[in-house]
């Protein structure tokens, strides 16, 4: 910001061939000139942050409206907390995240069988509607399953 | 209430859950009366999207009844039957004062580069979506419009995404009077934006996708030529060949990150998670366009790059135009060419699933089973 030069108007020729009409985003924008303006615009009042927020280090402070669907926790959680401190531009920002999804489903799992529900994979998976318009696809997997486990079981036999 | 469930890639489940409360003045609380399986929530099905999080609900597209308003809400009203824009938007700040209603900055703290989207993992906000059968709406003054008096519900919800994506991906392509269009991709998405293409006056629209019962919809539906590569030897040339050697004028990419028909890409993008997906279909968009040409990207890419030809768009001087649809933005344009007859979005709903079977519906529509074209989810409290 040190460096912003504030007298740009004076450098010759400025602004001589612009041309408003040049919009690209047009239709989709309906440009007004507020980008300039930043981020000062009315905004709506602030919702109350009732459960923890991760929020991008882009920007200042959180949205007005937010989701509060599952907060972090757990393991997923914290990587996902350490994921956040690095910025959209980063790998180190988004390769945890996806790191975290996967945690988060053995939690979920555990998560279930605490509450005394052990889930159904079969039937999460929709299981029924492959059976019913696809069942060429289970017997191939049947039969991919079954033909792996006699040659793993014919490996180690010739293995001794 | 019931609600969608997601437990993991590949896995959901309809379940109990608390009822939405409202959590901001201008919340409203909708029940749901419709809601749709999207070719954006595959891509969270598919564990694609960073930071989907065990338990949320999905679900972006979705009619209802408006149950109860915060006190700041004025625009509906208990008792209203909306249709809900997938996209959550504040319409005050400098985004949404330009007509950008998809680019919010007041309804996504946890990431920069996309707006608020209903039930679409924590990178869009973190909210819980419609696939349920009550759902929050944030900002109620801006988003849920009056669904008119003689439409059917079912062209309403196809309104709240469908119709205005493949019509914007069709009005980003800058279409002129006998412009030759291709679209990648015919899903709901393509198959819609084939359709609306024409009222920007083209003389050849073309799909381009590699299931057959798909294309077929698309070439009754949309009235287009429709072509499948896995019989083309390099769909490139292809399209070179049909536009007398020239490039099309226009190519729209209604694909996305799940695309197929190039092992690298597939390998690199969606087995191996180097990339955010699979860019063959936008690859192959910038290939068959014409020099000077638009391509219009609809499909959706996740965080955080995708390996794309970005020298042959430089070399080429193609002009890329891409966004979430604005959905508010087209509504009364859109509500007019389905009002008039000229569009009939409902008809590409093929299945209608109680909410409850959310794991069968998910399925059908990923595994493109029972030639499915779009799902209806119908939550019983109807
Ligand atoms: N920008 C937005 O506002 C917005 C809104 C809704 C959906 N979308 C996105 O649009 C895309 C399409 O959505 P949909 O509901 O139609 O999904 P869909 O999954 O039903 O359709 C995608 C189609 O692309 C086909 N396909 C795969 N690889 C291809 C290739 N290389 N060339 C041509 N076709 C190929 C598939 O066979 C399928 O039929 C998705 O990425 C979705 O996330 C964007
Ligand atoms: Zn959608
Ligand atoms: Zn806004």
């Amino acid at each position: 910001m040190e460096n912003q030069i504030t007298d740009y108007k004076s450098i010759p020729g400025w602004g001589m061939d612009a041309d408003p009409d040049n919009e690209p985003t047009y239709p989709m924008k309906n440009y007004t000139g507020d980008d300039h303006n930043r981020i000062n615009y009315e905004r709506s009042v602030q919702q109350p942050v009732t459960v923890e927020i991760l929020k991008s280090n882009e920007r200042p402070t959180v949205s007005a409206v937010f989701g509060t669907s599952v907060p972090p926790s757990g393991l997923s959680g914290a990587i996902r907390r350490w994921a956040f401190k690095h910025s959209e531009d980063r790998y180190r920002h988004w390769l945890p995240l996806i790191l975290a999804d996967r945690i988060n489903v053995y939690e979920g799992i555990i998560d279930d069988i605490k509450k005394g529900h052990f889930p159904n994979i079969l039937a999460e998976r929709g299981f029924k509607a492959t059976l019913k318009h696809n069942p060429k696809k289970i017997i191939r997997q049947v039969i991919t399953g079954v033909v792996a486990v006699m040659v793993i079981k014919s490996m180690f036999k010739s293995n001794k | 209430m019931l609600a969608m469930n997601y437990r993991g890639p590949y896995r959901v489940r309809a379940q109990q859950r608390p009822m939405p409360e409202i959590q901001h003045p201008e919340d409203a609380i909708v029940r749901v009366t419709r809601t749709c399986i999207c070719g954006s929530d595959l891509h969270l099905y598919h564990g694609m999207v960073p930071d989907t999080r065990v338990g949320q609900t999905f679900g972006h597209e979705f009619v209802g009844i408006v149950e109860e308003v915060g006190p700041l809400v004025t625009n509906v009203k208990v008792g209203d039957h909306v249709l809900v824009p997938f996209n959550i938007a504040c319409g005050k700040c400098n985004f949404c004062k330009q007509g950008l209603y998809g680019n919010c900055h007041e309804s996504n703290p946890m990431a920069t580069a996309v707006g608020g989207i209903f039930g679409y993992s924590h990178t869009a906000g973190g909210f819980d979506g419609g696939q349920a059968e009550y759902v929050r709406v944030p900002y109620a003054n801006v988003g849920p419009t009056v669904i008119p008096a003689d439409m059917d519900p079912d062209d309403a919800v196809m309104l709240t995404d469908v119709v205005p994506t493949g019509y914007q991906a069709a009005e980003m392509g800058g279409i002129k009077e006998g412009d030759t269009v291709v679209i990648f991709g015919a899903g709901p998405i393509g198959i819609m934006a084939a359709r609306c293409a024409w009222f920007f006056g083209p003389s050849r629209v073309i799909v381009i996708d590699h299931i057959d019962y798909r294309l077929e919809f698309a070439k009754n539906y949309a009235k287009c030529e429709v072509y499948n590569f896995k019989s083309l030897e390099d769909p490139v040339v292809f399209l070179k060949k049909t536009t007398d050697w020239y490039g099309a004028d226009v190519c729209i990419d209604c694909v996305g990150c799940e695309a197929e028909g190039n092992t690298l890409q597939t390998l690199t993008g969606r087995v191996g998670l180097l990339q955010a997906g699979a860019g063959t279909a936008l690859q192959w968009a910038i290939n068959s366009v014409k020099k000077g040409g638009i391509v219009s990207i609809v499909g959706v890419y996740g965080p955080p790059f995708n390996l794309i030809p970005i020298g042959n768009v430089l070399n080429k001087g193609i002009t890329i135009r891409a966004n979430q649809a604005s959905v508010k933005r087209l509504l009364p344009r859109l509500i007019e060419h389905v009002q008039s007859g000229r569009l009939k979005p409902s008809e590409l709903i093929t299945h209608r699933i109680p909410l409850e079977e959310v794991a069968d519906a998910y399925n059908i529509f990923s595994s493109k089973l029972d030639n499915c074209i779009k799902t209806v989810l119908i939550p019983s409290s109807k």
